[in-house]
């Protein structure tokens, strides 16, 4: 899709409402190397943003799970004592993804809004701004994995080898699941200003929805199966189980592919769609 | 005859007024109204507008605020769609942006020249190859490695033109940016854009008529949506000036400059930024 020879002219027709409408750019094709190099820069630039103060800036963003894992440890199993066996790190090999999923899906509704003046003004391949962006979410994510081994270590428990594919393949499935959502949310956010507010209300919810709390077991079992309603939750539930024990579910793996797949699509025909419009609207 | 490397062919370009529609909420609880508003209230920022530039050409367009001067800059950049009509180019586009539009501020002056090259449409080989180039023109060697945010707005202005000018443009698009800087480098500026061989389009929007005059073959002069003029630049830049000063006067008696000569504007650097004051 990407791939364009660097000479070779590309014609773009768009035919809309009464009469043909035409626009012809000549030469003036993005080719790989450039898609590629344009990826890389702007996921550097986001980097740079986040790890300003190298290790400051890893402290904080593994601070907040941290943070959060501690509070849900005292309320679930200290004061509601839920009966899970080495809940702190069960919260945080559950937490650790689904704060890669919200943190990204939370910032989606502003993708294109931040970055209006280079949209307004250069016609290059919007996607690549939220592909940056989910990747480095994604980096993040996988640079916070040496907390789960020093839990791991604290429970009497070494990483898995099955980590070696199941990690890499779980984040391909939430990379193109995460990628797909943003391009949705970020694309009607610039038609429909208040999708940003719908999108945190929904993701507490979501949250809540999802196994991460507690157990797919601890769902009474005729609710069980309601979590296949859930796009998030056979994809957390895999993570879990990949991280505290390196097992995968394949059923659970085939359905969060399919969710993945499915917003992957639906994300690019809503771009294609209305990309066209961005400069007007942002 | 020569190549045009730009063309309209009757193209119009109207945009509906989207926040109108507002959000979610709204467009819930008042839909039928806000289809209707969203169909009929359309906003017209170009009606049937024709016209060519040829490789090589230093080609101005001109007009008061609002007239549709930045909707064509748009339409030729590809960034937005004519509702009617025909638009093609041939050749890579650079866009002079605004103000620090390509730039980030906690990027270093040199990984935005990088970032600002790619988003062009080169690749970072190219954009390396011409640094030390784009730094020593933009005279920023000192501040080159510190993040963007220390600059000035001039210095930022500076590492933005020194950017486009040496990333082998084809086709330069500058919208209103050389009007920043001081004048030193306002001139090294225009120097440079002259200083290009006939290969470069340039593309100038502006509402001076000292730049189009500097800087320009032929302009097109656009008012309320519509071309009011095509041809030589001389020769548009005149008649804006006449009809500015026959506003002016008729808006202003007061003002005792509006009588200044066209030699008199020309030959002075900060004269049209008074004039267009005047004119608005």
């Amino acid at each position: 899709m990407f791939l364009e020879c660097d000479n070779v002219v590309r014609t773009r027709a768009i035919a809309r409402g009464s009469g043909m409408n035409l626009v012809r750019h000549f030469n003036n094709s993005h080719h790989f190397e450039n898609y590629r190099d344009l990826l890389l820069v702007l996921l550097k630039k986001e980097m740079k943003v986040r790890y300003t103060n190298k290790m400051l800036g890893y402290l904080w963003s593994v601070a907040s799970p941290l943070a959060f894992a501690f509070v849900y440890y005292i309320a679930f199993q200290v004061v509601m004592q839920v009966p899970i066996p080495n809940y702190p790190l069960f919260l945080l090999s559950g937490l650790l993804p689904w704060q890669w999923f919200s943190n990204s899906v939370d910032s989606a509704p502003q993708l294109f809004l931040n970055n209006a003046p280079i949209i307004k003004k250069v016609n290059f391949p919007r996607d690549i701004i939220s592909m940056a962006v989910v990747l480095n979410h994604m980096t993040h994510f996988f640079l916070s994995l040496p907390v789960i081994v020093v839990f791991l270590l604290v429970f009497q428990k070494l990483p898995s080898v099955h980590w070696v594919y199941g990690i890499p393949l779980l984040m391909v499935v939430q990379a193109a699941m995460v990628h797909g959502i943003t391009l949705i949310l970020a694309t009607f956010n610039l038609f429909l200003r208040d999708i940003e507010r719908l999108v945190s209300i929904l993701l507490n919810l979501v949250f809540y929805f999802t196994p991460i709390l507690y157990s797919v077991e601890l769902i009474p079992t005729q609710y069980r199966h309601l979590i296949f309603f859930n796009p998030v939750a056979p994809l957390m539930v895999n993570w879990r189980n990949m991280l505290m024990d390196g097992t995968l579910d394949w059923g659970y793996l085939v359905v969060s592919l399919g969710y993945s797949l499915l917003f992957l699509g639906l994300g690019y025909v809503v771009y294609r769609k209305l990309s066209w419009r961005f400069a007007e609207v942002v | 005859m020569r190549e045009p490397i730009i063309s309209f062919q009757r193209v119009s370009k109207s945009y509906p007024i989207y926040h109108r529609i507002g959000g979610i909420k709204n467009l819930l609880f008042n839909f039928p109204h806000n289809l209707r508003a969203f169909k009929q209230e359309r906003f017209e920022a170009l009606r049937d507008i024709s016209f060519e530039v040829y490789r090589g050409e230093r080609f101005g367009i001109i007009g008061y605020n609002g007239a549709g001067k930045s909707t064509t800059l748009g339409l030729i950049a590809g960034v937005i769609q004519p509702t009617q009509g025909k638009v093609s180019v041939r050749g890579r586009i650079s866009p002079l942006l605004a103000l620090g539009a390509g730039f980030h501020p906690e990027l270093s002056g040199r990984e935005n020249i990088e970032l600002n090259g790619i988003l062009m449409g080169l690749t970072r080989r190219q954009v390396r190859a011409k640094m030390e180039e784009i730094i020593d023109f933009a005279e920023m060697r000192e501040f080159i490695d510190n993040p963007i945010r220390i600059y000035s707005t001039g210095m930022t202005a500076r590492l933005g033109f020194s950017v486009v000018a040496h990333l082998d443009p084809e086709i330069l698009l500058i919208d209103e940016v050389l009007s920043v800087g001081d004048i030193r480098f306002r001139q090294k500026c225009k120097d440079k854009l002259l200083s290009f061989h006939r290969d470069v389009t340039i593309v100038l929007v502006t509402h001076s008529v000292n730049q189009l005059l500097q800087l320009c073959d032929r302009a097109m002069w656009i008012e309320n949506h519509v071309v009011k003029m095509i041809g030589d630049a001389k020769e548009v830049a005149e008649a804006y000036q006449q009809q500015t000063r026959e506003q002016t006067r008729g808006n202003l008696s007061l003002n005792h400059n509006q009588g200044l000569p066209l030699k008199a504007a020309a030959g002075s650097p900060a004269a049209p930024i008074e004039l267009q004051a005047k004119a608005e």
